[in-house]
């Protein structure tokens, strides 16, 4: 079935699928931002002082410092990863509001490219909530930390990305707990969010490696503790090429399950 | 010479395969500007298929589909422009007012907002909604969600709509009040090609008919046609705990043509009277006597299996 395969064919007609997606979140937005904000700032006092007045100093820093940085991608990870899976799956499956769009002007690589973009919007929101509390703790400056908002964005890219594919083979809901048992709590284990990697036997460093959430916190941990990330290049093309061969991946997978 | 006007839909040879089954299996159609044309068949006969196939939601696997003169699918895309579509199932977005829905979707037809906005007070009058115009689609009746996607589908003013099966499952009040729209939209112009197994539906809406099973188009010609081609004019059904002996005794010699479905007989017949003299001394048998309907050529043609 070659012309499931073909290129992705990406237009700005993605706006108003963007846009719906966007007005169905204003409605909530203030529980929403909420959660954003509340969420991981528990999260962060809880172990950062929990954890924190055990350990002192983690990687030269205080735990709660070394931990920001890890949050920051972990918060972008999860959630972008919820809304592709989950509520991607109640508009594509569920809802049906992706079939609706269908009948009018729009292709399913619109609708696709729509929903890669709105779940990271969605996760660059928090990730910026997590970047607020940094700043309003006072445990970065504003300074570099200012890098992380692209940054954010990308890591919200790749694992938008990531999830579509997910999305698209899905039969249920109760499918994404293989995602997340075995791709999620994995990468938030091995990936240096709430350790540093070299903690891991050097088997599990290697695969750590090879994780896009490593690539993620590799570069936002210095940007959070100062200093300059290194080979800067190699992880953003990594995070991206997650992000775009897994886009494409999905776009495929969606094509035969939807336009077949 | 009368000018005859090209066909704004026109389908030939179509094909398409799932695996083994050939769920269209070449087939042709042409729907002009303002008629009714009716896809008829059992489940599984391929007309939501050939509905996918005519939007170019997926590719055809033989033949060829022009919508507007535009190819399809490859200028599908620019083809819906012009067409509204009213799926079987609703799929109204539940997150949204019904003001909203119809906002949101003329917003995919690349329309701009006010343009939308005054389009909205015409088409909840269409709907019967303008008091619901702030409700959540939860709030709203099986009717009323359908009576509004029917407006949904008008957001663009289309030239040409899609329905498949618009009334399945709606109540009898309901259904009339959708047939009502219907022949209002046909009185503005509008071309509608829809989908349904209710043959009430098909006699009162459509101008011409298609009967589909297998993938194939079967017979096909304005209702009456089909009923005059297909059926003997007359129908007597015969029931009650006589009905045995009477078959034994007369079997199919009263009538053209005699089909037996469980405990009814079914005599189709040119003149009924004589069979009706013979049945009227008869106090264990039950009958009435009608004109063929649409039903009875359906049944005929399809078969009276249950279909899956």
């Amino acid at each position: 079935m070659t012309r499931f395969w073909r290129p992705p064919a990406l237009s700005l007609r993605f706006y108003p699928v963007w846009r719906r997606n966007f007005l169905v979140w204003k409605k909530l937005a203030i529980p929403a931002i909420l959660g954003n904000l509340a969420d991981p700032a528990l999260y962060m006092l809880g172990l950062g002082y929990g954890l924190g007045g055990l350990l002192r100093e983690v990687g030269g820093v205080p735990y709660l410092t070394f931990l920001a940085a890890g949050t920051v991608c972990y918060s972008t990870m999860n959630s972008a990863t919820f809304e592709v899976l989950y509520s991607g799956f109640s508009r594509m499956h569920v809802q049906k509001t992706w079939d609706a769009i269908l009948n009018a002007p729009l292709t399913l690589d619109d609708v696709l490219f729509a929903e890669l973009l709105w779940a990271t919007s969605k996760s660059l929101l928090s990730g910026l909530a997590i970047l607020v509390i940094v700043w309003v703790m006072g445990l970065a400056g504003l300074g570099q930390t200012l890098w992380l908002i692209p940054l954010i964005v990308l890591i919200g890219f790749c694992f938008s990305g990531m999830g579509l594919v997910v999305t698209a083979l899905s039969p249920s809901y109760d499918f994404f707990m293989y995602y997340f048992t075995l791709a999620i709590t994995p990468m938030v284990l091995l990936c240096g969010v709430f350790y540093p990697v070299d903690q891991l036997p050097p088997v599990l460093q290697s695969v750590s490696a090879w994780l896009p959430l490593t690539h993620a916190i590799v570069l936002a941990r210095p940007l959070v503790q100062g200093g300059a990330p290194q080979q800067v290049a190699t992880h953003l093309l990594a995070l991206f090429a997650y992000g775009a061969l897994s886009y494409y991946i999905a776009l495929v997978l969606t094509r035969r399950r939807l336009l077949k | 010479m009368e000018q005859v006007a090209p066909p704004l839909l026109n389908i030939r040879g179509l094909r398409k395969t799932y695996g083994a089954v050939e769920v269209v299996a070449g087939l042709d159609l042409a729907v002009g500007k303002g008629e009714c044309f009716g896809l008829l068949g059992p489940n599984g006969a391929g007309k939501t298929t050939t509905l996918r196939l005519a939007l170019g939601l997926t590719a055809p696997d033989g033949g060829s589909i022009s919508l507007f003169d535009l190819p399809v699918p490859a200028e599908a895309r620019r083809a819906r422009m012009r067409v509204g579509v009213v799926p079987q199932l609703d799929n109204l977005d539940p997150d949204f007012s019904v003001r909203e829905n119809l906002m949101v979707y003329g917003r995919y037809f690349g329309m701009k907002d006010a343009d939308i906005a005054a389009r909205i007070p015409g088409l909840l009058e269409f709907a019967g909604l303008e008091h619901r115009a702030e409700a959540r689609i939860d709030a709203l009746s099986g009717g009323m969600k359908r009576r509004l996607t029917l407006a949904r589908a008008l957001v663009n003013n289309p030239d040409l709509l899609f329905l498949d099966e618009p009334t399945t499952g709606l109540d009898p009040q309901a259904r009339h009040m959708i047939w009502q729209r219907l022949r209002m939209l046909l009185g503005q112009g509008k071309t509608l090609v829809l989908t349904t197994h209710f043959m009430e539906e098909a006699e009162r809406l459509c101008d011409r008919l298609a009967i589909m099973d297998h993938g194939r188009i079967i017979a096909g010609g304005s209702p009456q046609a089909l009923i005059k081609s297909h059926i003997e004019p007359q129908v007597v059904e015969i029931w009650g705990e006589g009905v045995e002996n009477w078959v034994t005794a007369h079997g199919a010699t009263l009538c053209e043509r005699a089909e037996r479905v469980g405990e009814t007989v079914f005599c189709y017949t040119r003149s009924s009277e004589a069979l009706l003299q013979k049945l009227a001394p008869h106090d264990d048998l039950r009958y009435s006597s009608r004109p063929a309907s649409l039903e009875d050529v359906f049944l005929k043609l399809t078969g009276r299996d249950l279909r899956d």
